[in-house]
């Protein structure tokens, strides 16, 4: 894999020579993310959010399993070995405001990274691989996500895990029966608690498998880069090492400075108060409402107000886990042959209406049932299944996209490595970049 | 075929949308509430810490923990908190252990196995008021008193809003929440309290005049400064590493600007020659 000019792995001393002999794994790993990855000069800081979403998935899995050395999984003492953990154990708190606040962190940097590829059209062949894996993973990401908010046993916990699970009582006929054998009984529970942090446990480690396969599907082709040009010869590229392990150290600084700045100075401010009192089956909180990441997802739920053949619940139901579906088919909804929306002056306008969009329901998702609200989620639910079904698939075949530059080094050399959008200075390029 | 499909489920979902979209339209506003409009949010507290340096002030926490002592501990459990905790508050040891002496804890009487209290020892936790919700209920017109120890992270602004819960009672309904509702009414056995999301709970005003209790150290008591007090020491209940956590914050925030002071150094070297 990978372009004829990536460097060969040399060992340079005895004993990484005598282990690359008989195990190439510091080969495989200096092919990976070592000198023998030859990347795009020209990468913005977006790059950086893959990197930093595997960091993420590092501090979760080292917290999360000391965590799990001081909690106990019982529906009657879960809440308060978390307050234990929280008081009496070294430390505790800090771990504990880690993994809850990793978790925020996490998504934050997951959903810029996929913002990075709708933008820069990384989905696009020869990359649907790397962008279905990575979707896959997104999946994987919410469902664990979801099972590890349920473990502190409180109001939220409980009462969330009560409305999720109950969207599979939407489906006629065995919807009800499903619900109850994923739960285990007919509300969440001692069953429910229990294979919840089985599988909470379990997942980070398929996520990390899968995140594998979407290293290994990206380093096929390579990177993508702003221009969406692809890599012509070894002038365009430099070795991973050490030009973006530089970059993606200071990455991660920044990243860790956030980090720092909510478990440190707001540890509670994206949680729900309401998680600090224990779960109680017989008293419904006021408001229900997820963590904030899932809140565009809730407000496309809520959107469906009209019984159509289906009732209105069902088609919720559908809705939402087909706003996630859909990122699946992105590689075949979009003709374009031109990948960065840089050079795609009409789609461009589309996206950016999309970022606003998914804002304005996370914003519905948290907010009270007025009707006003109802009503903007209505319309965003709207637009957010037209862009991708309907205008995703017009404007790419319609779009004249600007000329694109020849070459990654031609884009640099002339000043624009094609990270802002304006009109390139090259004068008269080919006919767009075709998807190989 | 999946750029015909596809733009055909896009429309379905919006047809349906637009169907919804009519109802909505058409629905009647949902009729404003008493509380809705005459709730209010919490009045501003300043209390030691607040803010990114907060640190506590072990005076106040003291005066606060001898508020809950003395008037709502009738009522309300601290079962987080053990005794031995308060010694992060500047009580000595003898201090300590003659609190928790103050109090009966559940034990087993060493001859009969039946069930006893014993005098309380500084490992042990707050004991419960109650024994069970039952009589939690049958004592408080059929309310139960919450848990204290965690409740100023249970609600949005929690220390703020203690504060302003116990300092926020009227003794009758405005008249303009009547005149502007008059099928509102407070039932009997509540007590009208604007702060409170339904403007009226079963607790009794708990604070109700100065001097309730005799502070050890001469502070005056105000009712306002028993209500600062106390939840400024709610405060600590819930979140007693806060000071801890606070100064491991400003030295892991040095560390990592430092380090991506030098990450920044190395990344701008590195790429000196390279033009992109
Ligand atoms: C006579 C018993 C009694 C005393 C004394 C008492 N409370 Fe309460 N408290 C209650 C009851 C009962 C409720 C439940 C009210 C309801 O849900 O309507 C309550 C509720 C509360 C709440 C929760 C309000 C909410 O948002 O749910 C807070 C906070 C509170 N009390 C603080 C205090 C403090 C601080 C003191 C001491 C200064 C105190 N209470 C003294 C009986 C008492
Ligand atoms: C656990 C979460 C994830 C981790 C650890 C991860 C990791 C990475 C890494 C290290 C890269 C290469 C660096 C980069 O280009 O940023 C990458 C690239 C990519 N990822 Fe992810 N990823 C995750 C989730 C996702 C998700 C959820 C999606 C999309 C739904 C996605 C889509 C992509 C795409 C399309 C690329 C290629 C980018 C390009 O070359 O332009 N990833 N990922």
């Amino acid at each position: 894999m990978s372009f004829p000019w990536a460097k060969q792995y040399e060992p340079k001393s005895p004993v990484m020579k005598w282990v690359d002999e008989r195990l190439p794994f510091p080969r495989l790993v200096y092919n990976a993310v070592g000198a023998g990855y030859p990347v795009p000069r020209n990468l913005n800081y977006f790059w950086n959010f893959g990197v930093l979403a595997g960091a993420a998935l590092a501090i979760q899995i080292v917290t999360g399993i000391v965590l799990a050395m001081q909690y106990s999984t019982d529906a009657t003492t879960a809440f308060f070995s978390v307050e234990r953990i929280m008081r009496d154990v070294p430390a505790g708190w800090f771990l504990r405001y880690a993994h809850a606040n990793g978790a925020s962190m996490f998504f934050i940097v997951v959903y810029i990274h996929i913002a990075r590829g709708l933008y820069y059209g990384s989905y696009k062949a020869p990359r649907e691989m790397v962008w279905l894996l990575g979707v896959v993973i997104f999946l994987l990401m919410m469902a664990t996500a979801f099972m590890g908010y349920v473990l502190p046993w409180g109001q939220m916990s409980f009462w969330g895990a009560q409305v999720i699970t109950g969207f599979f009582s939407a489906i006629p006929l065995v919807g009800e029966p499903i619900r109850i054998w994923l739960l285990g009984g007919y509300a969440p529970d001692a069953a429910a608690l229990n294979r919840f942090f089985s599988l909470h446990y379990l997942m980070p480690f398929v996520i990390a498998g899968v995140i594998i396969l979407h290293i290994w599907a990206l380093h096929i082709p390579g990177s993508n880069n702003p221009t969406g040009v692809e890599v012509k010869g070894e002038q365009d590229t430099v070795p991973f090492h050490p030009y973006y392990t530089a970059k993606d150290g200071f990455g991660l600084g920044i990243f860790l400075l956030v980090f720092a700045g909510f478990l440190f100075f707001a540890p509670n401010m994206l949680g729900h108060p309401d998680n600090y009192i224990e779960a109680n089956p017989l008293s419904t909180p006021a408001h229900i409402v997820p963590e904030w990441y899932f809140l565009p997802f809730y407000a496309i739920l809520k959107s469906f107000t009209a019984d159509f053949i289906l009732d209105a619940k069902l088609w919720g139901v559908l809705a939402m886990f087909g706003s996630i579906l859909l990122l699946f088919f992105l590689p075949w909804l979009d003709n374009s042959p031109v990948r960065s929306s840089n050079y795609r002056p009409t789609y461009r306008w589309f996206l950016i209406v999309l970022a606003l969009d998914v804002l304005v329901l996370g914003y519905v998702g948290g907010a009270e049932a007025t009707n006003g609200n109802v009503l903007i989620g209505q319309i965003a639910t709207a637009y957010y299944f037209l862009h991708f079904l309907v205008i995703l698939p017009i404007v790419s075949a319609a779009e004249r996209p600007r000329p694109l530059p020849n070459s990654i080094t031609e884009a640099v050399l002339k000043g624009k490595g094609g990270t802002s959008p304006s009109q390139t200075a090259i004068p008269e390029a080919h006919s767009p970049q075709p998807a190989e | 075929m999946i750029r015909i499909i596809a733009p055909l489920i896009g429309l379905g979902f919006a047809f349906v949308l637009v169907l919804g979209l009519f109802g909505t339209l058409t629905s009647e506003a949902q009729p404003e509430t008493a509380e809705h409009e005459f709730h209010e949010h919490p009045k501003k507290l300043d209390l030691a810490s607040n803010g990114v340096f907060g640190k506590f002030d072990n005076q106040q926490l003291q005066r606060g923990f001898q508020v809950y002592k003395e008037v709502c501990a009738a009522c309300h459990s601290l079962k987080y908190v053990a005794f031995r905790d308060l010694a992060a508050l500047g009580y000595s040891e003898a201090e300590v252990a003659a609190i928790a002496d103050d109090y009966q804890v559940p034990s087993v009487n060493p001859d009969t196995g039946e069930a006893a209290t014993r005098d309380g020892v500084a490992a042990d936790r707050f004991p419960l008021v109650y024994p069970n919700e039952v009589a939690a209920r049958a004592a408080n017109n059929n309310a139960i008193p919450p848990d204290l120890s965690l409740m100023t992270k249970a609600r949005h602004d929690g220390a703020a809003y203690v504060y302003s819960l116990l300092t926020g009672y009227q003794p009758t309904v405005p008249a303009e929440v009547t005149q502007k509702y008059p099928e509102f009414q407070v039932s009997p056995g509540l007590n009208y309290n604007p702060y409170f999301p339904t403007l009226a709970l079963a607790m009794a005003p708990p604070l109700v005049a100065d001097n309730q209790v005799t502070y050890a150290d001469g502070t005056p008591a105000t009712v306002d400064q028993m209500a600062k007090d106390v939840a400024a020491f709610l405060v600590w209940t819930a979140e007693p590493k806060l000071a801890a956590r606070h100064t491991a914050g400003l030295a892991s925030v040095l560390f990592i600007l430092i380090f991506t002071g030098l990450a920044w150094g190395s990344y701008k070297t590195i790429w000196r020659d390279k033009k992109h």
